[in-house]
Order: C-alpha cells, then structure tokens, then sequence
C-alpha cells in the first residue's frame, strides 16, 4: 500500500518527478527566469540573509523568568486554561456560594455559585472582592509571639508547645471569641478544644449584632422569604444591602419586581428607616422616621394590623395604608425589623404571625445561621476580663478591640488576661496586643464547611496552597487539644453523616452545596419570646430623648461592612456607597435641613460625641436622612488592617449604646463645628435628574397595568414626514452583522443598585484603585458605575411660572424624602459610536460583532473619545496606576509579585496615556467563541455572559447575542419592544447596544414633571 | 515716477529717506543689546524655564498632572491651544490678505506679524503633542506607511484634519515669511562688518544679488504664496473649530462654528498683534514706521472682528432655543448662569462690550488705552475658549457625570510656559531679524527720487522746502523700482 502525499505525487507530474529527490530546490543564476520551481540566486541571497537576520533577532529573546514547570502536570490543569471550583465566601457575616476561578493554579475571581439554593449564583460586591484579600501582603505571613512593643516569627511547633503548656496551667475561663460561626465542624472543633479545656467557653458576638431579633424568634433567625410577600414592611431593616442575608433577599425581591405584560403585578414596598439605605433607596413608599421613634411606628403597626386598637405615640397615613395593605395580603406579606431591641423585634413577631405570613414568607424550621451573636455573652466576657476571672482568651478572627462598642474596656482586658492569642489573619487592633499570633489561613487556602441555614449546607475547598506560612484555625486549636489530625481529614469525618460514600463526599465538593445537617446546632441562645403586650408596655415606657436631641443610626456599609475584616481591600474601599456614592471613608450624613441651620457645608468636620467617646468626620448632607438625625458607617477608622486600610475614616463603634438588651446602634449624640474641611471623595456630584427622561425613565404600576405601551416615552425627532423614530434619520451607512451581534438589557426595576456588578467587572477587567485624592479629582477607573438620581421637588412645568433659570437651579436639589432610581452605565456598545469617528490614529472601531473596541497600543491619548462619549463611560489612565508611586498605597497588588497574581491575564494592564472602557468583557466572548468552535457549534445562550451581569443577584442585567433570535436577550427585547424598553439618550442616535426597561414604581412617580409627560402624549397622539 | 497724495496721511512719517529706513531698522540687529531688550529676555527666559520643568512633569508622570477628569478631558491644553492658533491668524491675513487688497500700511507691520503668526503657531503646537497620553507616540497621526501592520491614520477624525491645517499653515507661513526676509537679510549681509555675522547672514540671504530678476521673481512668488496662503486663513480656524463642530457635546455641536472661530482668530491675532507692535514700536524707536493711523486701522478690524463674534455669542443662544433641543439649551443656560457664569462674564465683557469703544477716534488713537485693549481682547478671547471648552464639557448629557474643572499648577506653568516660549522666540526674532521688512517700506515712502519727500505738512506750513536728504548709492537690497507704476 502506498500513501500519496499531495495531487502531484498522484498525477506523477513530470515537474514534479524532477524536484521530487532533490533536497534542495534548483538554484538558477537567470532572472528571466519563469519556472516556479526554481528560486533565482539574488532571491535565494536575499532570503537567506533575512533568514539568518530574523533567526538571530528570535533568539536574542529575553529570557522568560520565573517560569516553573510542572514536574508532574495536575491532570485538569492546563496553562492558560481556568478552572472553576466551588467553595464558600463566609466573611463578616456574609454568606456567598462561590465558584473559584482558577488560572494556572491562582485564584482570579470570584462568581457566584448557581448551584446554591441560597444565593442562586448571586453574589455580593464585598465577596467579589475578596480574591483580593487573598493576596493581602498585609497579612502575617508567619506565628509569632509578642516580644516588647512588636512580634517576632516563631516556628509553629514551638509557638503550639508554649501556648498547650500555658493553656495547661491555666486556671480561670478560657474563652474563645469569634463572630458568628456557621461551620458545624469548626464548632465541632472549638467543642473538642472545650473538652480538652473544660474552662472553656466560646463567646460569639457580631459586629452589627441582633441579639434583639434571635431573643424575640426563640434564639434563632427566622428565615425570610421576600419572594412570596405582596407587601413589604420594613421596619428600618436594610435587607437588601446589610441586613442578615441581603444577597439571598435581593434575589428573592427582585422577583416580586419582575414585571412583564403577561405579570403586570409587583410587591409594594414601604420602607421606615431613619438613615437613606438601599433598601429605602428601592422602596415604593419611604418614610424617614426617628429612631426614638421606630417602638411606636411597630407599636402602631402592631395596632393597627391586629386591630388591638391601643394608642400609638406614631401617626402616619403611610403607616396606616401599609397595615390596611398587610391585612389585605394576609399570608402573602412579610414584615421585618432591623432594630436590636427585642421588644420592637418581638412585636415584628407577633405582626407577623397575625398576619399568618409564619410559614410564608416567615420559615422558623429552617433558621439561618449567619448570626448568632450574643450581646450579654459578650458584654459578660469583657468585665470578666477586665475583672481577672479571664485565664486566657483566644480571638478567633474577632478584632472586638476595633469593632466591639465596648472596644476600649476590651483593650484594658486583654492587659489583665495571663494569656492571650490571637488567630486573626494579621496583627490587628486586637492581635497586636495579643501574646501569640498564629494567623488562620485564608479561606481560599481551607477546608470548611458551612450551614448557612439549618439544613442546608456548603463547602469551602482550598484553591491554592498557603501564600504564607499561616495554619488553618481549626487545625490550630485541634494541635493545642491534643488532636493532630489534618483538618481535611476532621472535616471528611465529620461529614460522614452526609456524605457517606466517597462519591457523595466527590459530589458534595464538586457542587459546593449539599443538604443535610452535618451536626445538629443548638439555638444561639435560650431566650423566652416577649409577649406583644409585655413588649407594647417596655417600649412605652422607655424613656424618650429630648425632641431637640440629636440622635445618630450606626449602619452598616455595603462593601465594607461594619465587622472592618475587608478593611484593606482597596476595591471595597473605592466602591460607592450605593446611595451617596461617597469612597474611602465614613462621614455623618446630615438631613439638608441640619445643614442649613448650622450652617455646615459638605465636607466641614464636626465632632461627633456620645458616650464619652468623640470623633471627627467630615458632614454630607444625604436626602432622605431623617430631619433631627444622622448616621454614621461602621467599619471605618482601622489602625492596623494594613497599608490600603489605615487611617480611613473614623471608628464609630464606639458611639454605640451597650444596653442590658443589647447594642444599639442608634444613640444620642452631640454636635460641635470645628475649623477643619475634609473633602468627601464621591464619584458621584451632581445628584437629580434635571428633568431628563431621555436619559432614565420610570412610570407607575397604575399605568403599567392600564397600558404598558404607555409607559415609556420615546423620544421623536422632526423630519419632513413628521415626527420620527431618531434611528430613522442618518447619515450613516449601518454596520452589517453577520454573525453576532451581543447586547444587553438591563432591567431598571429589578436593579436595586447594590454595586455588585461594579467590583466583578473590576476584578475580571484588571481595574485599577485609585485612591481618595484621585476620586477626588473625579478619576476614578470603574468601567461600570451606578448613577444614582435622587427626585427633586421642582420640575419642568415651573419653566412658565418661575423661568428656566431657576427652575434649574431648583432642580439641581434633591427633594429631602426623594425618591431614587439606579442606573447602571457602562459602555453602551453605539452602533454609531460618537468616539470612533474622532479618533485620529483609529484606536477605537467597530468590530463585525457590534462592540466598540479599544485597541490599547494604539491609543495616543488625545481623550477626544471621552469628551464625545454622551454617556461619559471611557476612562483615561491619568497616570501609571501599576508603577507610580503614588499608587502604591491604594493600587498596591498591581506592584508586587504576590498581588499581581490575582490580575487576569486575559485582560492587558493598560499602561498610562491610553484610553480604556467596557469592553462587553470580549475576552469572555472570545473564550465562549473559541470552546463552542472546538466542538464545531454555535456559541449557546447563556454560554458567554458578561462579568456584571454573572454577578448580579438579582438578574437584572442579561447579556446575549441579539443576531440569535431564540436568546433570552433577544425574547426579552422583542417582549419588551414599545412598552419598556428604551434606549438612553435616543434623540442623538447613537444607537446604542445596551437596552434599558423602564422602572415601574408601586407607588406615584415624583421623578417627572407629570403635565410634561402628558402633553408629549398629546402631541404624540396628534402626530 | 510715483504719485503720491499731498493731502492723504503718509505711511511712514518723519520724512524717511531709503537710507533712514535701512539706518533705522538695520540698526537694532547690529547694534549691541540695548538693556531694556535683555530684561525682557531674561523674564521670557524664566518663563521657558517654568515650560520646560512643567513639560517634565507632564511627559515624566502623565496628563494627571494637569486639572483633568473624566468628565472634562480638555480644559486648559485645547483652550491654550486654541487660543496661540487664533493668535496666529493675523499674521497671514496682514501678509497675505492685505497684500492682495493692496493694503500698503501693511508693509510696516507684517514682517512682525509674520513672525508672530509662526511662534504663535509654534506655541500651540505644543499642546495637541503634550496633551497627549502618549506624546512620544504623536507621529502616528500621521498617515505614513509603517510597520505596524495595515494602519492608516483616521480621516474621519477632525483631530487628523487639525494635523494637516496646522502643518500646512505652519509650512506655508514659514516660506512666506522666510521669502520676505531674504532681501533684508541680503541688506545686513551687505552692511556687515563682523565675519560671523557676514557669514551668518549670507548663510540666511541665500546669495541674493537684488538684480532685477531677482525682484521679479520675488514679487511673483510673494503674490503666489499670498494666494496659497489666503484660504489658509479661512481653513485653519475652520478646521480648528470642527474639532468641536462634529462632536455630539451640547454646546460644542453648531454649525457657526466655522466663521465664528475664524473672526474670533482673526480678532485675538490683531490684539496680539497690537499688543506686541506697541512695545516693539516703543523699544526699538519705531514710531515713524509704526503709525498712530496703522494702530486705528487694527483697532477698527479689531473692532469689526469682535462684533461678528458677539453676533455668533447671541446667535449660538437665538439656535439654542430656536431647536427645542433640551441638553442644548441647558448647555447654553449654564453657560451663562451656572457655576462658570463668572468665565462667561468675563468673554462677554472682553470680548463684546469693550471692543466697542473703538467706536471712540480717542481710544483708537490713544496708545495707552490701545494697549490695554488688546490685552483685554486676549484675555476674553482665552476665556471664550474656555467657555466653550470646559463649560460645555463638565455639564453634558448625564447629570452624574457633571463634574467641576480646576486647574493644577501644572495647568497654569505650561499656560505662563508658552508665553515665555513665545516671548523668547519673539525678542531674539526682533534683536537679530529686521523687524520691519525694509525692502517693502522702501516701496511705500512718500519719496521720488526727483522730489525728494513729496509730502510734508511743515512744508506746507513753512514754505520752507525741508532740507534734500542726500542721496547715497541705492544698496543692492534697495528696490527702487523708477518704472513701477501702482
């Protein structure tokens, strides 16, 4: 048999024979020459001395450095491949099914776990960012022992040997702090060092505790279920941002705002709060009330939804339309509280179980677990410290020095403790005055578990081995029982019971998820439930501040936290609070009013003092705050979290009040001007609308259930023929899409605006930090941002009566309750792309796909792109983010080794002087693009998505291919076509590939000048 | 032989003779620096020194240097630039247009005013290169073959039109200028007495022999390039004007653009022009070139130029409102009410309400009040840039992105930078380059050789003929021209 190795050994051509055995192709001297097979010599001369040059230059190649190869190559590992693993994110309270995306062996990002029946593939901004963390180099890196005013490294084994010999002779309590811990074999753990230890006591308490909730549920946090409840009532709880579980709760929301014409109905949502949350910033209905006031708002809730008739201090026509809007959705409404006063939350109780909503939307058999805190536990602690009955005392990733109300008497308790550890992944407030510090690894570096809810369980698996030489906690304190076992192999044991098999065991860690009870948990507390009566009477009898007294909310922040454990991870600090917008650093947000009668302008520092405690923060004066109170973040003010995270702020916990029912987090306070200015850092300045519906549009649910054709207005140019659609009139010569054409669609009403997005395009796209000066200076790098307009009081119709000028003016002020809407901006893909057309060097162009791409070595910088963009989405690298000194406080993985691994390396660093932007996360599409054509198909729907719209929790951004009719995106669009959906900014034709569905309100919409609106459709009916 | 009025106003007064003219010009280029010309250069000189220290900062650690944000991505580098091209413009009109028209008072001033239309040009071009990201990359706006693959320059883009307005500007003012100078340069060549300057200015003469094909070949060339160079005076500052005409940027987006930037150049190059004039005129003693009645005719242009500016400042608000455009008007509403009001005050005071004045023959005539004018002129004509620049950037269509602008000290140091670049440029120019194009003054005197001065008003007054200049031998630079007939 002979095998032929092209057509012309076949046909056995006789030029073919001729050139078959020759090594080398004829070399002739001729340049008349015609044949084809011979090379003429000068050419040959040429080639060959081009060969030589081009060979020499290759290898005069730098050398690649620090390159390992892998002796024995992991069998799922490919270079430049990701992989994904599940695990779990459980920090400062928060709960997050993760899959961890691997690349070369180093985690790069964070997404969402669909897999989970909890947070449904959502996750929260503050998980996102916590690949970051990994690579914190201000983590200790080593055990050590306090030695003068510093520590020194100190080999593990013989750090173990101390403390298991000090532990052995102590003879007071031991007690172990830690927050919240929701691992059943962690605590398995902490129970076997307790039997080793009898002494031992483990004392959990949270930094933004709710003690009052567990005490008035029986020890327990009920489980909430939002997506069942026609009507919501909040009682100052901020669900959707902070409170207990707000990404499970955003989700669960988020579907009862879904809203389509086969669905024209959504939940109402009234909102009583004091500070402007982002729970109150999505409400239907807000009413800014006291804290002082909130007993007798539940009190006469409690009334009026019971019909018990007692009198209320609290009267409010919105207050009696939500309990009239409750009885009318009995079983179908839910109320909750975010107060820690056991009384109010027992009264939230009672509502409802009277309204039967227990067993709805209320789900006591399944508890969640993610608080558990006992206040008296650990006010009890601190005096015994501080009373000598402490032997010692181990602080399991707890920093109560920096984040306990009662911080300072923690400080003075620890000095008359004999022994003190510290488990904390850095010398922190807390560790730095410990004796022994032996750092827990990072969870990306750990085995765990977690039952975030009774019943429902997860699992964390170690994506990379510890950067440092750090030990798992667990492990940690098993070594100091006398148990020496891997934790791994602890965990395996203890999860027998679930997982018998190895398979199951395989399945379990595969998914992340899995159901069962690992080990039964008690309550976190015993504690007897307050009858409605009783707690009727304490809150009436409480005493009252003065009308005249100020009186703060401590809250919590989005990103950060109150607990301060991701303190120093600059992409949460540079993320906008989702209200005000504000970065790096806490404030005391003001209500307008307070302002002007002091006399404070935004940015003026004043002193803020309660209990003896005082700091400085600069005012911002933030719409919807209550009149006659301000709030002020926790979470702020670290001293020792590390380069990114000091010195931010001012600490505020302190302020809090610590009551026999608990901490309470809202207090009198007094306020004292001083000479200095701190600017507020927000990336947000300007904060209405301006009347401007070409740019976001809502309406109402009234409107939408009579016509949901009505409720969007679109915008008309004037041509010849009439009133046009712009799209119509142009001078362009459109794009042809043959193959794809991505888009996406954002829905403005299940937005809620958390910032989640904001963080997973910044971590999957390299973002740079810049810091607080440079925010400052309005440079801020977000490819995504969330404009946030607030409602103003006067509008367009006053353009007759007061004149343009100022009822311009007047509309730049916000109303002082306003009503808010979210819109998430990024580059909006114009298939007439103002910025293409002016750059002179044609750096940025329209790819075939109907993206608008950015073609980094190319840029010279002139910025004409970003001044012609009309939605101000392009961003300029000012400076060297990644070498600039300046930077390096704020930017810092980008200069070293270690937090350069968490970049993607799919995505260049740009270098300074060019210009970048949303790039629809092309190097998604491409990665989709290239598996579906190495199985020779079509990219699937759903396959390719978007980093912000993985990451939302509440679906509201959906990303596709617009060419493929049976996508999601474009089912959607279609759906929405004429009724919702619009395009920002239409009347300029641009064209734009990013859709947006108008925002239905429950309520009426203050946003628009209503006569405005109707005489457009007049002469939108008479056209 | 020449007619000549003997009632109109001579161009050149003080009874100059062909040899005056060359006394009196050549002079300053072979006299020793007087000490008013090095104070002035030493000030010049330090503030080249504030340009050089701001153009490291600028090119060392990037454009965050300057006041810039993501909302306003141009302030003061376009504004500047702008406003050094508008500068500009005088002098090609004064060369080229005039010269066309036949405007003989041009002749004194436009040797000058070319020399100021190239450093103005040389000053702005600094900063399309500078506000670059990448300046060491500007070369590639070029649409040159490269090694980059396929890649070709934008022509779409205005900022590509800029690069080719700008150069061809700058090169066809340099040639014309450069042609002017040739004669004079031969005319120093010939009265040197040093061999450096012998040598150097022979070097710049390129061994012109003054024969009179040489003349001839340089009247055509100078009508030819006056011909090249006319539409240039319209297209620069057009071209210029549709870096913002095409953007889609409420305010920048009109169509009056074009016209209204070229009166608004022309309007800032002849108060330049006036303000340099001014101090040449005092410094050098040239007040019997520079006339009181040259200062009126550049006062009335002036005057004319910032009337049609005000009509474009009216009529950008009549459209505003005209066009229902919401984000449009806005733009215009804040322009004038909103948190720069004060920048738009100051354009409407500089650049419309002050300029009127000339109306008055004494403050067209007075010399002090001249001067203060024109620096009033480039001040609004700066701010009017910036007007249209920045408060039409920090307030456009999203209002959350509206964002404040301020400068940095960087701003301010290349701003106060190229102006000692400019003065720098513009005093050697003045010490070593004649500043008034003797041959072309020569042509205008109110002298025939048979006659001598033909008009003299103390002649008429006195009846006393005014003593006969002798005559020394023509220079071969002199043209003389006995057949010329204009």
């Amino acid at each position: 048999m002979k095998y032929w190795k092209g057509i012309e050994e076949l046909e056995n051509a006789p030029e073919f024979m001729q050139s078959a055995f020759a090594e080398f192709m004829p070399v002739k001297e001729s340049h008349a020459s015609t044949d084809a097979t011979s090379a003429p010599r000068r050419d040959f001369l040429k080639l060959m001395g081009f060969g030589v040059a081009a060979a020499t230059l290759a290898s005069c190649e730098t050398p690649v450095r620090k390159a390992i190869p892998y002796l024995n190559k992991p069998e799922e590992v490919d270079p430049a491949i990701s992989n994904f693993y599940a695990s779990t994110y459980f920090n400062g309270a928060d709960y997050n099914a993760v899959l961890v995306k691997s690349r070369d062996g180093r985690p790069i990002k964070l997404e969402g776990n669909p897999e989970s029946p909890i947070t449904n593939g959502g996750l929260s901004a503050r998980a996102q960012a916590a690949v970051l963390s990994l690579y914190d180099g201000g983590r200790l890196q080593h055990f050590a022992v306090k030695s003068g005013n510093g520590h020194q490294q100190v080999e593990p084994a013989v750090l173990d040997q101390a403390v298991r010999a000090k532990l052995a002779a102590t003879t007071g309590r031991i007690a172990i702090v830690s927050p919240t811990i929701i691992s059943p074999t962690t605590k398995k753990a902490i129970a076997e060092f307790a039997a080793r230890y009898p002494n031992t006591t483990h004392v959990m308490y949270d930094a933004q505790s709710v003690t009052g909730l567990l005490q008035a549920n029986g020890g327990v946090v009920p489980s909430y279920n939002f997506s069942r409840a026609n009507i919501i009532v909040s009682l100052g709880a901020d669900f959707l941002g902070t409170w207990i579980s707000p990404v499970e709760y955003s989700r669960q929301y988020a579907m009862t705002r879904k809203i389509s014409r086969d669905k024209r109905s959504m939940s109402r949502h009234y909102q009583f709060e004091t500070a402007m949350t982002l729970t109150g910033s999505n409400a239907d209905i807000r009413v800014p009330v006291k804290p002082s006031e909130m007993g007798a708002a539940a009190v006469a809730l409690y009334n009026a939804v019971t019909g018990a008739g007692g009198a209320s201090a609290y009267k409010n026509d919105k207050l009696t339309q939500a309990a009239r809007d409750l009885n009318a959705n009995r079983g179908a409404s839910l109320v909750v509280s975010g107060s820690n006063d056991p009384a109010v939350q027992a009264l939230v109780a009672a509502i409802n179980q009277a309204l039967g909503n227990v067993g709805t939307t209320v789900d006591l058999a399944a508890p969640s677990n993610v608080r558990q805190g006992d206040d008296a536990r650990m006010t009890a602690l601190v005096n015994d410290m501080n009373n000598g009955s402490v032997g010692a005392v181990i602080f399991y990733n707890a920093n109560p020095v920096y984040n306990h109300p009662l911080g300072a008497k923690v400080k003075s308790g620890i000095a008359k403790v004999p022994l003190t550890i510290s488990l904390n992944d850095r010398l922190d407030e807390t560790g730095m005055l410990c004796q022994y510090a032996a750092p827990d690894s990072h969870w990306l570096e750990s085995w765990n578990d977690f039952e975030p809810k009774r019943g429902f369980l997860s699992l964390g698996q170690p994506v990379i081995t510890p950067l440092f030489a750090t030990r798992q906690g667990q492990e940690t304190l098993l070594r100091w029982a006398g148990n020496n076992t891997g934790y791994y192999q602890y965990l395996r044991a203890a999860w027998r019971g679930v997982t018998p098999t190895d398979a199951a065991w395989d399945k379990a860690v595969h998914d992340g998820v899995a159901t069962g009870t690992a080990l039964a948990a008690a309550p976190a507390m015993t504690a007897a439930a307050m009858s409605p009566a009783a707690a009727v009477a304490q809150i009436g009898g409480a005493g009252k501040p003065a009308a005249n007294a100020i009186e703060a909310v401590l809250y919590e922040k989005v990103g950060l936290g109150a607990a301060g454990c991701e303190s120093n991870n600059p992409f949460l600090q540079e993320l906008p609070d989702p209200v005000s917008k504000a970065t790096w650093g806490n404030y005391v947000a003001v209500p307008r009013k307070m302002a002007v009668d002091n006399q404070w302008e935004q940015g003026d520092v004043i002193k803020v003092t309660a209990n003896g405690y005082s700091i400085e923060l600069p005012v911002l004066i933030q719409p919807g705050q209550t009149n006659g109170t301000v709030s002020i973040a926790l979470g702020y003010g670290r001293t020792l979290a590390g380069k990114a995270g000091d010195q931010v702020g001012a600490n505020a916990a302190p302020l809090a009040m610590a009551t026999a029912n608990g901490m309470m987090y809202n207090t009198v306070v007094t306020l004292a001007k001083t000479e200095a200015k701190s600017p507020i850092a927000q990336t947000q300045t300007h904060h209405t609308i301006m009347d401007r519906k070409s740019v976001v549009q809502e309406n109402t649910l009234a409107q939408y259930i009579k016509n949901p054709k009505e409720v969007t207005e679109y915008e008309k140019v004037m041509t010849p023929d009439g009133l046009e659609k712009p799209s119509k009139v142009s001078l362009w010569q459109d794009y042809q899409y043959n193959n794809h054409h991505w888009g996406m669609a954002v829905d403005l009403n299940s937005c809620i605006g958390c910032g989640s997005c904001v963080i997973g395009c910044q971590t999957e796209n390299n973002i740079a930090v810049v810091g607080k000066q440079e925010v400052i200076n309005r440079r801020e790098m977000h490819w995504m941002r969330i404009d946030r307009y607030y409602s103003s009081d006067h509008h367009k119709d006053e353009f007759e009566t007061v004149g343009k000028v100022g009822t311009y003016t007047a509309m730049e002020d916000p109303s002082d309750n306003p009503q808010v809407i979210f819109q998430p901006m990024m580059c909006q893909q114009c298939n007439h792309a103002p910025c293409e057309t002016v750059c002179p060097v044609l750096a940025t162009t329209h790819s075939s796909e109907g993206l608008n791409q950015m073609t980094y070595n190319r840029c010279i910088g002139t910025r004409y792109c970003a001044n012609n963009c009309p939605y101000k989405v392009r961003r300029f690298n000012w400076f060297s983010y990644y070498s600039n000194e300046k930077f390096e406080t704020v930017n810092g993985h980008m200069f070293t080794d270690l937090g350069r691994m968490v970049l993607n390396p799919d995505v260049t660093v740009r270098a300074r002087g060019v210009m970048e932007k949303c790039s629809f996360c092309i190097q998604r599409i491409q990665l989709g693009k290239l598996e579906a054509k190495k199985q020779k198909r079509r990219p699937m729907d759903g396959e390719i998505v978007s980093a912000c719209a993985q990451s939302c929790p509440t679906e509201a951004i959906v990303f596709g291919d617009m060419r493929d009719p049976n996508s999601r995106l474009s089912q959607l669009l279609r759906r929405e076509d004429g009724e919702r959906a619009f395009h920002a900014l239409e009347s300029i034709n641009v064209q734009p590939n990013v859709t947006y569905l108008t925002k239905i309100r429950n309520a009426e919409s203050e946003f628009f000048a209503k006569e405005e609106s109707e005489s457009m459709q007049h002469e939108e009916a008479k056209s | 032989m020449q007619h000549v009025s003997a009632v109109r106003e001579p161009l050149v007064t003080g009874g100059k003779t062909l040899h005056d003219v060359t006394q009196d010009i050549c002079y300053q280029v072979e006299a020793k620096p007087n000490i008013r010309w090095m104070a002035a250069l030493s000030v010049a000189l330090f503030f080249l020194g504030i340009f050089f220290y701001s153009v490291y900062r600028t090119v060392w650690f990037g454009i965050g240097e300057w006041g810039l944000n993501k909302t306003v991505n141009w302030a003061w580098d376009i504004t500047n630039f702008v406003w050094w091209v508008g500068i500009g413009h005088a002098g090609t009109l004064i060369s080229a247009v005039l010269l066309l028209f036949r405007q003989k008072w041009r002749s004194s001033i436009n040797r000058a005013a070319e020399a100021m239309t190239i450093f103005a040009v040389i000053c702005a071009a600094m900063f399309p290169v500078l506000h670059m990201g990448r300046p060491w990359l500007a070369y590639w706006v070029f649409p040159f073959q490269n090694t980059f693959g396929s890649l070709w320059a934008n022509f779409n883009s205005p900022l590509l039109w800029d690069v080719f307005a700008i150069s061809t500007y700058f090169t066809v003012s340099l040639v014309f200028w450069y042609i002017g100078l040739i004669p004079d340069f031969a005319t120093i060549r010939d009265r040197a007495k040093g061999t450096i300057a012998k040598f150097s200015y022979s070097m710049l003469s390129f061994g012109w022999t003054g024969s009179a094909k040489a003349w001839s070949r340089y009247e055509t060339v100078s009508l030819i390039l006056a011909g090249v160079s006319t539409p240039l005076v319209l297209s620069v500052h057009t071209i210029v004007s549709m870096d913002f005409a095409t953007s889609v940027v409420p305010g920048w987006h009109t169509t009056i653009f074009p016209p209204y930037f070229v009166a608004g150049a022309i309007f800032s190059g002849f108060a330049m022009v006036l303000t340099l004039m001014l101090i040449t005129r005092v410094v050098f003693r040239l007040e019997d070139y520079i006339t009181l009645e040259h200062i009126a005719l550049m006062n009335k242009i002036m005057m004319v130029t910032g009337s049609i500016v005000g009509v474009a400042y009216i009529t950008e608000f009549f459209i505003a409102w005209y066009s229902q455009v919401e984000f449009e008007q806005y733009a215009f509403i804040n322009r004038a009410t909103g948190p720069y009001w004060w920048a738009y005050a100051a354009m409407m005071t500089c650049n419309v309400i002050t300029p009127q004045l000339v109306w008055l023959r004494r403050v067209r005539y007075s010399i002090p009040l001249t001067f203060v004018l024109s620096i009033i002129v480039n001040i609004g004509m700066w701010f009017e840039r910036f007007v249209i620049i920045v408060t039409s950037l920090h307030r456009d269509y999203l209002p959350s992105s509206w964002a404040m602008f301020s400068p940095s000290i960087i701003d301010i140091g290349l701003y106060l930078g190229t102006l000692g670049l400019f003065f720098t440029l513009f005093l050697l120019f003045a010490k070593f380059f004649p500043v008034i194009n003797m041959a072309e003054v020569k042509t205008i005197l109110k002298y025939t050789v048979d006659n001598g001065p033909t008009y003299n008003p103390q002649k008429a007054a006195h009846a006393t003929p005014a003593p006969q200049p002798a005559i020394h031998g023509a220079p071969a630079s002199a043209p003389v021209n006995y057949n010329k007939h204009d």
